[in-house]
């Protein structure tokens, strides 16, 4: 069978998994050692786990986990390989990936292993690691910084550790526009609406669904001001998910005041962040986020509920939202905020995905109604 | 939006007798529906006819009906009850039947009945070949390609245009589907096209895309009415299609689709439950994909809860069914909480961090001439189910939950027979799925064969074989330790071998040890099992239920406190084979309940997903593990527990017992010791001897020349049969030595050295099953049941009837007496069943056995005690009397048991009655007259007796009299009787005419002649003794059975059945009541 040939000499075996060893420190001194695979080197990152059982090329490549590492709880990974469609941008962000289990890939879309993709961007990664143990300590102690120790040099546990806790964290720094586009270009050629989309990190996942429902979409970089974006007379302006802190991300506040009530206005996640922000309401970091395809979200309007995917450490509050905006959905599992809208200007804004890649495409009604705002 | 107020009273359908297919997987969903609704206060009003189900336990609804499930006793039910809601789709497809019968004839609009959970219309939608491909074309979703040809020319357009072999080929129109096949080429094609159109009576077929060998998915969908929806688990079958999903080894979730395309099944899925319709509830929808290119083809759904969604539950910890009756009351998902985290929704799509490996469980052995290939039609009898973090280890746990003797996944000393076969047998079984295919792929990587070779063969995706393949190649990774020292010394590579699921048992073979010895160097080591909980969120919210598998990591939940409370586990039995199935489960339930009203902890171990044990609302911890010596120790040693229960989960538990305690554990109730002494012949013997009870003279024999000697001791007929085998497994009548010594030959090769048991057989006699319980001190009878069937037939395969019929007053006083002496010399404390023969009024005590048994449950019902709690009580050492059970329930009504059987599921295998058993269910019927009683058991099982029609009767000479009797009768009610040429002569001098065939070995026309024909409607027959009738009689009823029509072989049994007809006829129709019913009646002691 073809698709079994084609990587018959990318082998992880078991003596691989036993004599690759990789350490996993985190900031409060607990240390995990599991094997390596991915690039070999040392790396830190913040650990956040997402608990999708589908979907780890869509999760690796997705820019909104920059500087993060993600530990995928799902028991088996890497067993339908990878392949260029489900790349959700052009290269991977996060800075290394957690797992159990390696496979070897299984499937006809597959074009090339998970370990190869991950040693082409240099991320590391490391396997053999007992999830139940890493997510119960996130659940109770809330997202940690760590070390992802996965090169031949010589480290006691005690020194990874120190490395994770010496390291500045994510706070209050702007990764989106290290994720973003250095200059506009034109994701398709045709459609009614010209929309604009702000790169904060953004997804292809967005981009494919802006274009399904007739939008002919420029990305933009995410420190593109107001005026410019504007200036290219938009029917409606996108902002996008991208990484970390929204309070890091100033410079984005004042061109989306300005955008508001001038255009059409739709945020995911970040975007959503940054809409809900400059509006003025006020935000938090969530204990340990919300990561995964399974967030049942219930939509205040129409009393519907979504099964959602998502993927965020920061949260608009829901008892300091402005009186300008209007909150449309919720998170049935803790009750945060999940959208927002504008109570007198088209604009509107959801925490969660409705692109999925990866996860159920529930919410993708929401890009119809964008358009139908933009129609109005 | 809350629940629906104008609806009270709720009636729900059960599915009835255990066949393969039908499980006590709708005990589980039926007794969370039970639950459920009654605690939001809604009536219940349960009707279902296996009386071995939990469901039917007189609290679980407030009337509950054991009544034969057919759409007149409904009708009766529902004109009795008016309920204002029918909630159909918990009891199988029998119920979905029924609930379509219902609405078919109206009946449910007569009464105001409403169908809730599915409508009428979506049912019909899903079932409804051709309404359910055209409702699956207008939302998009793809079909197997296909066509149709009247002529080789256009068929071979259709062939082109489809564009892929091979193709199904269906000629249109014939008898019995001649002239059809697979063609795999064009030459292929074409032989079969032109076969076709001249077999085609319009010249016409029909040519399909074949699936064969495409990948299998499943997806469990809920919806309530407002449209949410969500997937509680996807299932990944390893068997391609071509194998029927319940024989298929299943794995979720879902391993090796890409999100885009399992988002792709996702959105097809719920597009398929809004358009066949349903409204509220769980649903399976099943898909094919081509592993070449994707393509994903909707195969069926059921709109309806399924052994896929018990297994779902119990893999996702969501309990579906309990789900889909609240959502038929009317309420939404997010209205309804998590109950494994407390807090979250359950409006969410569980996430797993492990994987869920189930397998089948066959029972091919007990039907030696079926065709043991797997196809298209469910031949499996029971399942088993593991959890593990990875595919190896889940996969493992599974093969060694099955109790077949494996240990895993190979490499434990049973894997001759694959590794001895040579590379042609073995390309077979690898192309033609058996039940153990996976150990020959086992021997293929052995071999070196490659993972694409064995794919080609068998069409398991390369994921699964890479696993198997690595597992394969592990075994010498383990050998190269040396020794279990040497092991001892690589702690990397144990703890390896165990986090690929290699039981200790396993390592001591490949390191040629003990499992003792294995056991303590992993203990030396420190390498334990940790403890997961099953909590429907991969550990992202803290989980409250108590629902745990084991792995080898580092993290292990913390033991949950007990409160000062002492800790009992409970051991389960396992997948359901033949012989071992819900009736033992119920009582493990029972366990549960009087252990949590005694003020005890209970601790659970089983590995059967389909059970209600297996519920983590049944104990207080729930440990879903393979029942092993190390994975229940593991357990024990965990739990700390005081003590466990080995009685109630039959031969498995049983077999494990006498190890377990020299492990350590306090098995409490009848010692192991105790139970083994009664299975000791000598002992038993002697015990007869002792209290002067009549014993059938036998021998234990431990080869050919050595049985034929005690044979001719004990004089012939003789009852052979292996020792320690529950079901009477192996089990054979011999007439004379020749036939004596092809069985001994035969069966000393796989009785394991164990000995053969030979007993005189009773001839004409009748026997007696009894279940008692004792406190070590009082022996209180539950119930004497006699058997319908003569002596020879195993018990588990004859009707049963309470009280008993045909048995003197003396006789019963006198079973009574040694049931009391035999529990007390064999220091019972707990349950016993005991087998006593009684032939012309003499006692005979055939066997004890000091444990629950298969008729618990039935005689539990019959007379409103719960036995397996009062027994359970015993063994915690409370006693009879305070627990008010010491005399014996003489009931005012009759309860008669009658067995289902699986033959017409194994074309080819002989439909024998024999002391083999092999039903795989049972029915009851109950009714204040015994006539009415024992004719709703042969209408619940199947064969209901006629009103009208043939009957054939061939009575042996002493019964002639009294068959005269009864033929006038019947010959009076307007019946054509046809009789053997001895009974038509009889029958002729006393002035009835019939018309006379001959004996089945007498020549023809006879007996199989007539049945085949349609012409009888009821076989009446009392058999003579001897080698010859004996086995016309046993030929005479596995035909009957197999065509579904009544046997009746005793004389009270004919009074019975004549009584009951009569009675039918003169009222008009069968009355029903509820058990709580003729419990209150029992309670005002009525006469009988």
């Amino acid at each position: 069978m073809r698709i079994i040939k084609l990587f018959g000499e990318f082998m992880y075996n078991w003596r691989e998994k036993r004599l690759k060893k990789a350490v996993l420190a985190l900031e409060n001194g607990e240390v995990f050692s599991g094997w390596s695979f991915g690039a070999a080197v040392d790396v830190n990152g913040e650990v956040v786990f997402n608990t999708g059982m589908t979907g780890y090329e869509e999760i690796v490549s997705d820019p909104s986990y920059a500087g993060q590492f993600v530990a995928l709880t799902a028991a088996e990974i890497g067993n339908y390989g990878t392949n260029a469609r489900d790349m959700e941008s052009r290269k991977l962000f996060l800075n290394g990936l957690v797992i159990q289990d390696l496979n070897y890939p299984s499937n006809y879309r597959s074009e090339k292993p998970l370990d190869v993709l991950l040693k082409e961007y240099g991320v590391p990664g490391i396997g053999g690691i007992d999830m139940r143990r890493l997510t119960k300590i996130l659940r109770s102690e809330g997202t940690q910084k760590a070390f992802m120790h996965c090169s031949d040099k010589d480290m006691s546990g005690m020194e990874c550790v120190k490395a994770a806790g010496m390291w500045r964290g994510l706070d209050g720094l702007d990764y989106a526009s290290q994720v973003s586009v250095d200059k506009p270009y034109l994701w398709n050629e045709s459609g009614v609406f010209n929309v604009t989309a702000v790169d904060f990190g953004i997804k292809y996942g967005i981009l494919r669904r802006l274009e399904e429902n007739d939008m002919r979409v420029t990305v933009v970089p995410a420190v593109t001001s107001a005026e410019n974006i504007l200036k290219m007379k938009p029917d409606g302006v996108v902002l996008s998910n991208g990484p970390a802190d929204p309070g890091a991300v100033r410079y984005a506040m004042d061109c989306v005041k300005a955008l508001v009530g001038k255009v059409p206005l739709m945020g995911i996640c970040l975007g959503h962040q940054l809409f809900g922000i400059a509006m003025g309401a006020g935000y938090g970091r969530l204990k340990f986020g919300h990561h995964g395809c399974n967030h049942p979200v219930k939509n205040l309007l129409t009393g519907n509920v979504e099964i959602t995917s998502q993927n965020h450490n920061f949260a608009l509050e829901a008892d300091r939202l402005p009186s300008c905006l209007e909150l449309t959905h919720i998170n049935l599992n803790d009750g945060t905020v999940e959208g927002v809208r504008h109570r007198s200007e088209p604009a509107f804004g959801v925490q969660y995905h409705p692109e999925a890649a990866p996860g159920p495409n529930d919410s993708a009604y929401l890009f119809a109604h964008f358009k139908e705002i933009m129609g109005r | 939006m809350p629940k629906r107020t104008d609806i009270k009273k709720i009636m729900l359908i059960g599915s009835g007798p255990i066949v393969i297919g039908q499980g006590c997987e709708f005990d589980y969903s039926g007794v969370q529906a039970c639950k459920v609704l009654k605690k939001e206060g809604y009536e219940i009003i349960l009707v279902n006819s296996n009386p071995a189900t939990i469901m039917t336990d007189p609290e679980f609804a407030d009337r509950t009906y054991i009544e034969p499930l057919t759409a007149d006793i409904l009708h009766e039910i529902i004109r009795r009850e008016r309920p204002d809601a029918l909630l159909p789709t918990l009891g199988g497809q029998t119920g979905l039947n029924l609930a379509m019968e219902l609405h078919g004839r109206g009946i449910l609009k007569r009464y105001g009945t409403e169908l809730i959970g599915a409508p009428a219309e979506s049912i019909n939608k899903a079932e409804n070949r051709q309404l359910f491909k055209q409702t699956m074309l207008s939302i998009g979703l793809e079909l197997p390609r296909s066509g149709s040809a009247h002529s080789l020319k256009t068929a071979l357009a259709v062939a082109e245009a489809i564009g892929s072999w091979p193709l199904i080929i269906r000629p249109g129109f014939t008898l019995g589907g001649t002239g059809g096949g697979i063609a795999h080429n064009r030459g292929e094609f074409i032989d079969i096209v032109t076969r076709g159109l001249k077999a085609s009576k319009n010249t016409e077929v029909l040519i399909e895309e074949s699936l064969l060998g495409w990948k299998e998915f499943e997806m469990e969908v809920m919806r309530d009415k407002k449209g949410g929806s969500v997937i509680v688990c996807s299932i990944e079958n390893l068997d391609p299609m071509g194998i029927h999903t319940g024989d298929s080894i299943t794995v979720a979730p879902i391993q090796t689709l890409t999100d885009t395309e399992y988002q792709k099944m996702r959105d097809g899925s719920l597009r398929v439950m809004e358009a066949i319709g349903v409204e509220t509830g769980g649903a399976n929808v099943q898909w094919a994909v081509n592993p070449e290119d994707g393509r994903q083809i909707i195969i069926e759904m059921n709109p309806r809860v399924s052994r896929s969604s018990a297994l779902a539950s119990k893999a996702t910890g969501f309990p579906i069914a309990k789900i889909a009756a609240l959502l038929a009351v009317g309420y939404t998902l997010d209205e309804i909480s998590n109950d494994i985290t407390g807090e979250t929704s359950a409006c969410f799509e569980p996430a797993l961090d492990y994987v869920v490996t189930k397998i089948p469980r066959f029972a091919f052995e007990k039907f030696p001439k079926a065709d043991p290939v797997l196809g298209t039609q469910m031949k499996s009898v029971g399942e088993a189910m593991a959890i593990g973090r990875t595919f190896k280890q889940s996969f493992q746990k599974a093969l060694r939950s099955l109790e077949t003797g494996r240990a895993g996944f190979g490499s434990d000393g049973c894997d001759e027979k694959y590794e001895s076969s040579d590379d042609g047998t073995l390309e077979n079984e690898l192309k033609t799925a058996g039940c153990d295919r996976v150990f020959y792929i086992r021997s293929a990587f052995k071999r070196g064969w490659t993972v694409e070779k064995i794919h080609e063969l068998t069409k398991i995706d390369a994921y699964f074989l890479r696993n198997m393949e690595e597992l394969a190649a592990f075994e010498n990774e383990i050998a190269s330790a040396g020794d279990i020292s040497g092991l001892e010394r690589d702690r990397g590579l144990f703890f390896q071998a165990k986090e690929f699921g290699y039981s200790d048992r396993q390592i001591a073979h490949i390191l040629q040890c003990s499992e003792s010895d294995v056991m303590k160097a992993r203990k030396n080591l420190g390498i334990r099992p940790v403890y997961s909980v099953v909590d429907t969120c991969a550990g992202e919210f803290e989980a409250k239920t108590p629902y745990y598998y084991s792995t080898y990591g580092e993290y292990s939940e913390p033991v949950r406190p007990r409160n000062g409370r002492k800790s009992i586990m409970i051991l389960g039995g396992g997948p359901n084979r033949i012989g071992q199935g819900i009736e033992f489960d119920y009582c493990c339930v029972h366990a549960a309940f009087a252990l949590k009203s005694a003020g005890y902890e209970s601790v659970m171990v089983n590995s059967n997903p389909e059970t209600v044990s297996t519920d983590y609302d049944i104990s207080d911890k729930l440990y879903f593990e393979p029942l092993t010596l190390e994975d229940v120790m593991n357990v024990y040693e965990r739990e700390n527990c005081d003590g466990v229960i080995v009685q109630f989960g039959g031969q498995t538990p049983l077999n494990l017992a006498s190890r377990l305690s020299e492990a350590g554990a306090d098995i409490i109730g009848t010692s192991p010791a105790d139970i083994e002494l009664a299975e000791d012949r000598d002992f038993f013997k002697e015990l007869a001897a002792k209290l002067g009870i009549n014993h059938p003279p036998g021998g234990i024999a431990y080869g050919t020349e050595d049985a034929v000697r005690v044979a001719s001791e004990i004089g012939y007929p003789v009852l052979v049969r292996p020792s320690f085998v529950l079901g009477g497994r192996g089990m054979v009548i011999a007439y004379r030595e020749g036939h004596l010594r092809e069985y001994v030959d035969s069966a000393s090769a796989d009785s394991g050295g164990k000995p053969i048991l030979i007993d005189r057989f009773l001839e004409d006699a009748t026997e007696l099953d009894v279940d008692c319980i004792s406190d070590g001190n009082t022996v209180a009878i539950g119930a004497i049941i006699e058997h319908v069937e003569p002596a020879g037939i195993h018990s588990g395969d004859s009707a049963g009837i309470i009280p008993p019929v045909t048995i003197s007053e003396e006789a019963e006083d006198k079973i009574r007496v040694y049931t009391c002496e035999l529990a007390k010399h064999l220091r019972v404390c707990g349950l016993m069943n005991i087998q006593f023969a009684v032939q012309s009024g003499k006692v005979y005590i055939i066997e004890a056995n000091p444990r629950a048994s298969r008729t618990v449950p039935f005689a539990s019902k019959a007379i409103g005690v719960p036995m397996a709690q009062l027994a359970t009580k015993c063994m915690l050492g409370e006693s009879l009397g305070n627990l008010g059970f010491t005399e014996e329930i003489k009931i005012p009504y009759t309860a008669v048991k009658e067995a289902v059987f699986p033959f017409i599921k194994f074309p080819g295998a002989d439909a024998v009655l024999s002391p083999e058993m092999r039903s795989t269910g049972e029915v009851m019927g109950i009714d204040c007259s015994r006539g009415l009683a024992y004719l709703k058991s042969q209408l619940a099982a199947g064969n209901g007796l006629p009103e009208s029609g043939g009957v054939f009767i061939s009575v042996k000479d002493a019964d002639k009299d009294a068959a005269a009797e009864i033929v006038k009768e019947l010959f009076g009610m307007g019946f054509v009787i046809y009789a053997t040429r001895g009974t038509s002569t009889m029958l002729y001098n006393k002035g009835i005419r019939t018309e006379a065939v001959f004996r089945i070995s007498g020549g023809r026309p006879n007996l199989l002649d007539l049945l085949d024909e349609g012409r009888i409607q009821w076989v009446i027959t009392t058999a003579e003794g001897g080698e010859e009738a004996m086995v016309d009689e046993i030929r005479m009823r596995s035909q009957a059975i197999s065509r579904g029509v009544p046997t009746t072989s005793t004389v009270p049994g004919m009074f019975s059945a004549l009584a009951g007809i009569k009675e039918k006829r003169d009222f008009g129709r069968l009355e029903v009541c509820s058990l709580q019913e003729y419990h209150r009646r029992r309670g005002r002691g009525e006469a009988r």
